[in-house]
This record gives C-alpha cells, structure tokens and sequence, in this order.
C-alpha cells in the first residue's frame, strides 16, 4: 500500500476523502484493532480514555449532588466512599495520566521528528491491550460493588478493614502502570533514535522535550507503585504483615512507597500538558519561544526533583520532622522549573501578534489556572500552613487547579489544536470558544469556593458537613453543573466534525513543525519523504497571523 | 513493506537502515531495565527496610533456607551466562547456525535446571516444613518472640525468588523462539539484534539472582561469627 502512496502528489488541495491517508487506507474492526499505526493506536486511547473520563465525570457530579445540602442529598455515607474512590481511581489511573501521552503523544511523537512511527509499532499496540485489560478490571471493582479506600489506597484500611473490592481496583492499576512504563519505553528510544537529519536535540519541539520528561517518570516511578500494590494485595490475600501494624507491618512504609510514584504522577499529568503550552503559545502570538532551552530543561528538571519532594504528602503522619523540613525545601524547589515555564510562556506573549483561536484560550485559561494551583501549592509545601490544610479541600481545590484547571485544559486545548491534522476536519469555531470559556468559568466557580471551605476547615472525603458550609457547596455544585455542560458540547461538536465539518487542508492555524507539513489526515508512513530540518523550532519570524485569523 | 523491499530479513518499515534497528532494540531493553531496577529495587528497599527492623526474626528465617540449592543454583545461573554470551559470539563471528542453537540449548538446558532444582526439592522442602506463608505455616515455639515475624521473611524470600522465578521462565521462553529463529538462518555477522537484546534480559536476570542469594541465604544468619550482634 505505501507504493502507492509515495507515487501520490502531496495532496493539499484534495479533499480528505479522495486521498489514501491513515484512516481510510484500509477498513473494518480488525484492521483498527491489529493496527501498528501509532496514529490509530492514539485515536483508540483516544476512544477509551474519553470513555473513562466521563464514567470518572459521572462519579463526580453524583458527589457534588450529594453535597448540595449538609446532611446529604443523595446517596449513603458508605456509597459516597466509594463515589470519591472510583472518581479519583479513574480519573487518575485511567485518564490522566495516560491523556496526553498515550493520545497527542503517540499521534505526534513519530510525526514531530519525522519519523514513519514509533520505535516499537507492537509494543505501543499491546501497551493499549493492557490499558484495556487494566480498564477492565477496574470497571469490574466498580460493578461488583466499588472500592471504598479513596484512590490512595491507604493501609491498614485498605488490606485489613475494608470490605469492597480492593483487589480488583488495585489489579486494574497494577495491569494499566505497565502500559504507562510500555508507552514511556517506546517514546525514549524513538525520540533517541528516530529524529530526521537535521533534527538536533534542541531544535525539537518542546513537546518532545516534555514527552521525553513524562516518560522518564513513566519508567522510573511505575514499576514502584506496581510493586506496592502487588505487596498491598499479598497482605490482603494472607493476612501477613507488611503494611498492617497490627500484623507487624509499617502503614508509613507504605505512603512512602506509594507516593515515590504518585508524586511523580502529579508531573506525568501537568509536564505533557506544559509541552502542549508550549506549541499552542507559539503558535498563537506568532512568536519563537522565550528562553528555549530554559524551557526545555525545566522539563527535565521538573521530572528529576519530582522524585525528591515525596514526603510533602506525609507532614502529618508521623514522619521525622527533620525529614518534613527537607522534603518542604525540596517541594519549593520544584516552583523553580515550573515558574519558569509560566514567566517564559508570558514573555513568549509580549509584543506577540496574538490571536484568541479556542486553542489559544484554553492555554491561557491554563496559565491562569496552573498558577493558581501551583502558588497554592507553596501553602502545602510549608510545615506550618500544611498542618491547618492538610485533609481539608483546600488540597482538593488546589490539585483539582493543576490536574483538571491544568492538565485537562492543555489536554483539550492540544486536541483542538491538533484536531484538524487527526482527522482532517475543522470544527465549528464559535461552539469551541465558547466552550472553552464555560469550561474556565465553570471549573472555577467549581473549585475556587472549595479553597474556601478548605481554609474555614472542612475535611476532605466526608459525606456530611455543617450547615454554614452549604452556601459555599452549593455555589461549587452549581459549577460543577456548568463544567459538565462544558466538557459535554466539545464532545458534541468534534464528533459533528469528523463527518461534517469543514475540511482544514494541511495547516489551518499556519503552525510551524513538521507535523503540519504533511496532509490532514496524514498518510499512514507519516512522510512521502523523511524530511531534512534546517531551521529552529518556532520560527515563526516573518509570518503573519493564522489563516483564518 | 513493499517500498522497502531492498532491505534485508527482519527489517522493520518504521527505520531508515538496520543500524538504526540494530540500535533502538538495544536501547529499548537498556531502558527496559531500568524499569526492571526500580521493580525489584522496590522490592529490595522494602526488605532491607524490615530486615533492619526485625533482624532477629529475619536471620532465624535466613538459616532455614536451603544454602546447598541456592549456591548450587548460582552456580547454574552464571554457568548459563557463559553458554548465552557463547551463543551471541557464535552468531556475531558468523559461525554455522548448528553451534548458536547448540549454546542456546545449553542455556535453555540451565534455565529449566535452575527452575526445577528450586521447584521441585527447594520449594518442595520449605513446603514439607511448613515454611510457605498461606500454605499452612507453622510457627516454632523455639523461635520464641520472634517467632511471629519469620512469615514475614518468607513472604518476601517467596515473593522475591518467585518473581525471578518468573523472569527465568518467561527468558526460556524467548530461548525456544530464538532457537527456532537461528534454525531458519536468521542470524549472521550482520544481524543477531534478537540473540543481543535476549543476552541483556538474561544477564539481568542472573544479576538479580547475584543480588538475592547473599541478601536471604548468606548474610546475617548462616555464617555470622556467634554473639557478634
């Protein structure tokens, strides 16, 4: 079939339908599900993770009901145990962490760098397989009853006293991780091995920087959190101490262990997201990046001092407060890297020719947002304000500003952006934007009450709380509401699209990268010829604003 | 794929010439590796961590297991080293394929004696003593008070052993694909990549074993000089 295609001219202006590309080189269910194509395997993450994040959604507008008065609206105490559980559970394991890599980071990996495909064609097929696999025993824990542990996993409860489906849910993350560690694997060798000639380490998109960071977290920290549950589920299984003090195990041991792979994971869901910032602020003002081999090692410095900073979770669990002091220096370090991504960002802005495409206001929305998150990260970082905050929403806020306020902002921002070469078609403009700007004011009408409660001393993770706290509730209810509305309409309008919508032509945004200068939908060996790079990344210098400006 | 057609057997369509293919296989298991450190090296933190904390216990069940098997097995493992590094020589000074399966057999031949001498008397053993946890452990009154965290121990001599138990059947496995492979000609002085990558995962394994015999069978227990701790 490729013989076929190389004799084909570049087809930029023939319509989508009449050219052999990825998607229509061949059809029907087996030739998606042994596909080796990393574009196709991206499109089914794409598929299966949009499933998981709306099952995860479910979850969560079923908690902000209930909280919509103070005794309860809803369901039983019990029920909103697992409620919480499954939400985070799924949202964590099964969206956010793979939503970015495992969808534009195997679409564009092999295309940034000029490559036909990844490294390991059915390496990245099975690394799905298992996702799958993982997905379905998570799914199952829920079925048969959920899991009441909240996503942590904390022990004793959870290998001792909890009487739900533990094992099932820690299986499922257990399965999933290695598809992370797959995925992470293939994006090192083939970022190491596959750039095209020319192509030098800092000539590559910062997203190949930030996906080359995200994977050295995926291979270093995962088979850590996969060892722990395994362990996890050995005492379970048992009944012989390891984590159970009662048993002669030691709980601290495992927050440890736990966390020295899901404080990485906080950086494996925001560094893709940062290296989507980084095209989408390009682009969008028209300019080469401020300081880019400052933004490109914070990356990595981001991805090495997030393995150090662990301990800031466990301030009030008995750790040695000497231990505490180090790990509250250490987590302020961290603000180092991601401050400067933030400031270069900004700078990148300044005198930029700037156009408000929805792409582009979901990456402001983003600095907006992350900043929030991050400064009121620094709140948890010290000692002395974490031990009044720690428990309360006031860690639910501020995560919920880097995961859903960051992390889900690039994400749906890069798939904006990269919609058009995915599937060859543009989306209605006007839905987009004012989608985008739901999502920024309903995610914060959502979350922002809730660093209030959280400061005021509402506890995290219960099914109750006092009257005077339900002004406050509701307002987050109600935004939680808007935000459902808003994540629901792109959802609406992107599958429109693909039939419907406007055909975008090779590169509707006048983007630079190699990505976009192939046909949309590109044809299945990426490149009629493997292309020669001569210039920066960026350089935008001398272009005028987009296409459709 | 047709366009590539020039390119030799085992050319993959998503590289630019067999060195780069040559490469990334090698780089691909170097990086999986490193998973596998942090795998067992979890694993290994959390031992020390207990060994440190219930040393006593830990050396009562570090003198029940069976020092004779576990030295023999060492023995065993780096002898299958040599046969394995003999059979990537073969292949790569372009010797007739008759001597890579030979040495791939050998290897193959010490995997599944490694296996069996560990399953079927050590295991076996442990189990006629009541040593495996969950399966009818006894604890001994003569281990007095620290007696209740020996299952402890052999929760992780098992899980440890077992996990590289693993590892050793799924590089047999890989073995009896690579010995069909040489048997077709597949490998020469230009291309062994599979015999290479295959070489790296079984030395890693043996070196986890190198890691694990000293940590539950020699160290503390068996041979410490009397009333030194």
């Amino acid at each position: 079939m490729s013989t076929t295609l190389i004799a084909e001219p570049p087809g930029h202006d023939v319509p989508a339908g009449s050219r052999v590309n990825y998607l229509n080189a061949n059809y029907g269910v087996k030739s998606w599900l042994l596909t080796t194509d990393h574009k196709r395997i991206a499109l089914l993450y794409l598929g299966s993770i949009t499933l998981m994040f709306f099952v995860g959604g479910f979850f969560a507008v079923l908690m902000r009901l209930h909280l919509i008065e103070p005794q309860g609206a809803l369901v039983a105490p019990e029920t909103y145990n697992k409620l919480f559980t499954m939400h985070g559970v799924i949202m964590v394991f099964f969206f956010l962490v793979p939503s970015i890599p495992a969808t534009l980071g195997n679409f564009l990996v092999p295309m940034m760098i000029g490559a036909r495909d990844l490294a390991f064609p059915r390496l990245n097929l099975l690394s799905w397989y298992i996702y799958i696999i993982g997905a379905g025993f998570t799914l199952y824990a829920v079925i048969s009853g959920g899991v009441d542990t909240g996503w942590t996993f904390y022990t004793p409860y959870s290998s001792t006293f909890s009487h739900t489906s533990v094992i099932p849910t820690a299986l499922g993350v257990f399965i999933t991780g290695f598809s992370s560690i797959l995925t992470g694997l293939n994006f090192v060798v083939t970022i190491h091995k596959m750039r095209a000639p020319g192509l030098t380490w800092f000539r590559l998109p910062l997203f190949i920087w930030a996906m080359y960071a995200t994977s050295i977290i995926f291979i270093l920290g995962t088979p850590v959190i996969a060892i722990t549950l395994f362990l996890l589920g050995l005492e379970r299984l048992l009944h012989i101490g390891i984590f159970d003090p009662a048993i002669g195990g030691d709980p601290i041991l495992f927050q440890h262990l736990f966390w020295f792979y899901s404080h990485p994971a906080v950086y494996i869901m925001i560094l893709p997201g940062m290296g989507v910032m980084s095209e989408l602020i390009t682009c969008f003002s028209r300019k080469r990046i401020f300081g880019y081999t400052f933004v490109a090692f914070s990356s990595l410095a981001i991805a090495i001092i997030s393995f150090l900073v662990w301990g800031h979770h466990m301030f009030v669990t008995g750790q040695s407060i000497y231990a505490g002091l180090i790990f509250s220096v250490l987590s302020f370090l961290v603000a180092i890297p991601s401050a400067v991504k933030v400031f270069n960002w900004t700078a990148t802005l300044y005198k930029g020719s700037i156009s408000y495409d929805a792409p582009m206001l979901y990456a402001l929305g983003f600095i907006g947002l992350f900043t929030m998150g991050g400064l009121t990260g620094l709140f948890l970082a010290s000692l002395a304000t974490d031990v009044h905050l720690s428990g309360t929403y006031f860690i639910v806020a501020h995560f919920h500003y880097i995961m859903v306020g960051g992390a889900v902002m690039a994400y749906l921002g890069g798939i904006h952006f990269w919609w058009p070469k995915i599937t060859g078609r543009l989306y209605p403009d006007g839905w987009a934007r004012f989608a985008a700007l739901i999502i920024f004011v309903g995610f914060n009408l959502t979350f922002f009450p809730q660093f209030v409660l959280g400061y005021l001393g509402m506890p995290r993770r219960y099914a109750v709380y006092p009257g005077e706290f339900q002004v406050l509730n509701v307002m987050s209810s109600a935004g939680a509401s808007i935000l459902g509305i808003g994540y629901l309409i792109p959802l609406i309008y992107l599958i429109w699209s693909i039939r419907y919508g406007p055909v975008a032509g090779p590169n509707p945004w006048g983007a630079k990268g190699l990505e976009w200068e192939t046909p949309s939908p590109p044809p299945t060996e990426n490149f009629e010829e493997i292309p020669i790079v001569t210039e920066e990344a960026y350089d935008y210098a001398g272009t005028t604003g987009a296409n459709r400006g | 794929m047709a366009a590539h057609s020039a390119h030799p057997e085992g050319f993959a369509h998503q590289f630019e010439d067999m060195e780069q293919q040559r490469e990334a296989g090698s780089l691909g298991m170097w990086v999986f590796l490193v998973t596998e450190i942090m795998f067992f090296g979890g694993l290994f933190a959390t031992y020390i961590i207990y060994r440190s904390l219930y040393l006593h216990s830990f050396e009562i069940g570090s003198r029940l297991l069976k020092v004779d098997f576990g030295a023999s097995n060492t023995a065993v493992l780096i002898a299958s080293s040599l046969t394995m590094a003999l059979a990537i020589h073969a292949a790569q000074s372009g010797k007739k394929k008759n001597q890579q399966i030979m040495f791939l057999v050998l290897t193959l031949v010490l995997g599944v004696l490694f296996l069996f001498l560990k399953f079927n008397f050590e295991w076996r053993a442990d189990y006629a003593e009541h040593l495996i946890p969950g399966f009818g452990f006894i604890i001994r009154p003569e281990w007095g008070a620290a007696g209740s965290h020996v299952p402890m121990f052999f929760l992780f001599y098992f899980f440890m052993t077992g996990l590289h138990a693993m590892h050793m059947i799924i590089g047999c496995g890989i073995l009896v694909v690579l010995m069909f492979m040489a048997g077709r000609n597949r490998f020469n002085g230009e291309y062994y990549a599979p015999l290479e990558v295959t070489g790296l995962y079984w030395h890693f394994v043996d070196i986890v074993w190198i890691f694990l015999f000293p940590l539950l069978y020699l160290i503390g227990g068996r041979f410490a000089i009397p009333g030194v701790h």
